[in-house]
């Protein structure tokens, strides 16, 4: 069943994720009479109007009413229906906190939460709308499954999957086009990481927009005659501990790659597994505890350390780390008041 | 405060939508709609009624503006810069990289800008607290407040309805703009509204009707609300989404589009015209 097809160039898919989205759910709504979709009045942003156009009765477009458009997939889940609920990143999850925990997570309810425009990708929306931390917050509910599909194949895939399990999920969808990783047909395991290419000098592990770049840095630190394994760690929990360890023992150097604050996002899932298991130097590509702002991508990927050479860099001091023999890190580590001046450079005073 | 300057708000919300537009121009794209429809209040509270000086933004006694529905920031800023709080040109720096005028609005990044919003709802509570915060300290300033109507979907907006009629924040006045429309297409057919006047009237409030392109009837309702004691304030403003601006009007689904950049082009030569009849007439 898991077959997995790797493309063969790193090409813009010319299909939208939203679109392969709404496709696999009208799909999915013909095969089971239980799939239910809902949003929170950003139906056209998701591209979602086929769905509603063909399950008119099973769309409940709640209005901008985040929480309590989770509270009801709740209610719906206790009654057998599979709802697939859908808002910006940031409000399916901050905004509707408690309601994923209680009425959903400890309830034992039954709900695919679905945020979308990941990090960086919510450019124009600015800081308000830019979720670093959605991940995050996810991952600290127990019992939550936390995924963060790679191209329109993984996405096809994990959507289906989520129609046969019970339980909370939260996809991380990018809404427009990705970079195409895969081959249409796939299947994945979820919680088990993809590796995308072999290495011995060093893994690469990432997720989301980070994982095309993870193979452009490979690419780059292949001329500089230095191997990198890539693996694609699209399910951030459970994280597949297997496949770290097994990263840590053969390559021993770690670096993590994501579109997300650092902190509780895939650096901080590695890095867990790493010092309970087999504790090798490390370094993590990722938002440095910032928040969003404007801009168009290209100029936001900059801003935030999210290129390739941003990862070749944490490569070359993770190897010199390795090198030199010790995990300790403590030369380069950050001052408070170098966090501070970070932070305040962040905020830009007005004036 | 005087009620005979009907022209002069007029012009004000003619430079202000043109500003708008020539920002939209610049960027290709934007929240069209909903900043458009709040451009006659924009004018009447930065053109009559508000206290405030450009040169102190930070003045504690001058009246506070929270445009909770944080998307229309284009609109707001362009009052904020015909009034000097900074240059016009900078209105051409929207949304690029950098930028001190991102989407929302943004009081650490923005002169002028009373409250970060854009995550809706919220504008609702923070308004009720920095009037709360007003009154404790003995001010006798005015907290002024715009929400969408899309926007009452969010049930915080209900719990601060209740919240501010309980404390009878009578220095909090708001405005719903009820433009009809909100992201996916008609508020009736998304999530009815029904009577707001009605509903926030049966929380404790004041309410006032009046058509949110007028600039007589918007400031009329603002006078009438500051005499009466001991209840927030309410004013239903009957607008469209997109006003005064023909071809985004039209756009059926026009909360967030790409400007077609003749007809843009065509709109700001129109109000460019408009205004220029005004002034010689
Ligand atoms: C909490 C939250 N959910 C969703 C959004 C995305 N969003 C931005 S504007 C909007 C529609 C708002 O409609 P309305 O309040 O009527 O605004 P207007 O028509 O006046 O522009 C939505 C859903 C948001 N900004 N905040």
């Amino acid at each position: 069943m898991t077959s997995i097809t790797i493309s063969r160039e790193l090409a813009k898919e010319e299909t939208m994720m939203r679109d392969t989205y709404c496709r696999t759910l009208i799909d999915l709504a013909r095969e089971n009479k239980e799939v239910v979709v809902l949003d929170a009045d950003l139906m056209n942003s998701m591209g979602m109007v086929p769905f509603m156009d063909e399950y008119p009765e099973r769309t409940f477009n709640c209005g901008v009413q985040e929480a309590n458009m989770i509270g009801i997939a709740a209610g719906l889940s206790r009654t057998g229906k599979i709802p697939y609920a859908h808002s910006f990143g940031p409000f399916a999850t901050r905004r509707c906190f408690d309601q994923v925990f209680m009425s959903g997570a400890y309830a034992q309810s039954n709900i695919r939460i679905v945020g979308s425009d990941p990090g960086v990708t919510a450019a124009y929306n600015g800081g308000t709308h830019m979720p670093f931390e959605d991940m995050g917050i996810m991952r600290n509910v127990p019992e939550m499954t936390v995924m963060e599909p790679t191209d329109n194949a993984m996405l096809e895939d994990m959507i289906r999957q989520l129609s046969h399990v019970h339980g909370m999920y939260y996809v991380r969808l990018l809404r427009r086009f990705a970079t195409k990783i895969y081959e249409p047909g796939s299947g994945f395991t979820i919680g088990k990481a993809v590796a995308l290419r072999e290495g011995s000098d060093v893994s690469i592990i990432a997720s989301g927009i980070m994982v095309a770049e993870a193979l452009r840095a490979a690419e780059l630190l292949a001329e500089k005659g230095v191997s990198a394994r890539v693996l694609n760690m699209f399910t951030l929990k459970p994280i597949d501990k297997k496949a770290v360890i097994r990263c840590a023992e053969e390559t021993g150097a770690i670096v993590t790659a994501e579109n997300h604050n650092i902190i509780n996002g895939l650096g901080s899932a590695v890095a867990e597994v790493l010092v309970e298991n087999m504790p090798v130097p490390m370094e993590r590509v990722g938002v440095q505890d910032l928040f969003g702002e404007v801009g168009p991508e290209d100029y936001l990927r900059k801003r935030f350390g999210l290129t390739p050479e941003d990862i070749v860099n944490k490569v070359e001091k993770v190897i010199q780390r390795k090198k030199s023999g010790s995990i300790s890190n403590t030369q380069q580590g950050i001052s408070n008041d170098q966090g501070k001046r970070a932070i305040k450079a962040n905020r830009v005073p007005k004036g | 405060m005087i009620l005979e300057n009907q022209e002069e708000l007029e012009r004000f919300a003619l430079q202000i939508r043109l500003q708008t537009m020539r920002t939209f121009q610049n960027l290709g794209f934007g929240h069209a709609g909903g900043a458009l429809s709040v451009v006659e209040t924009l004018a009447v509270l930065y053109g009559a009624v508000m206290k405030f000086d450009p040169q102190r933004p930070d003045w504690p006694d001058r009246d506070w503006l929270v445009v909770s529905k944080g998307h229309a920031g284009p609109a707001v800023y362009s009052t904020l810069a015909l009034k000097g709080y900074f240059p016009v040109e900078d209105l051409l720096t929207l949304n690029t990289g950098g930028t001190n005028l991102p989407s929302h609005c943004d009081h650490n990044k923005t002169t002028g800008i009373d409250m970060t919003t854009g995550s809706l709802g919220q504008g609702v509570s923070s308004a009720i607290g920095i009037a709360l915060g007003n009154r404790l300290d003995g001010r006798d300033n005015y907290t002024y407040l715009v929400i969408g109507d899309g926007e009452c979907d969010e049930g915080q907006v209900w719990e601060g309805a209740m919240f501010a009629a309980h404390h009878k924040l009578d220095r909090l006045i708001a405005f719903v703009d009820v433009n009809k429309r909100q992201l996916d297409g008609y508020t009736k057919d998304i999530n009815d509204l029904g009577d707001v006047a009605a509903k926030f009237a049966s929380f404790g409030w004041e309410t006032y009707d009046v058509d949110g392109a007028d600039v007589m009837d918007i400031q009329n309702a603002i006078l009438k609300a500051k005499t009466v004691e001991g209840k927030p304030k309410m004013i239903v403003l009957d607008t469209v989404k997109g006003q005064g601006v023909p071809f985004v009007e039209q756009i059926e689904l026009n909360h967030h589009i790409v400007l077609d950049k003749e007809l843009c082009a065509q709109s700001v030569k129109d109000l460019e015209q408009q205004l220029e009849s005004l002034t010689t007439s």
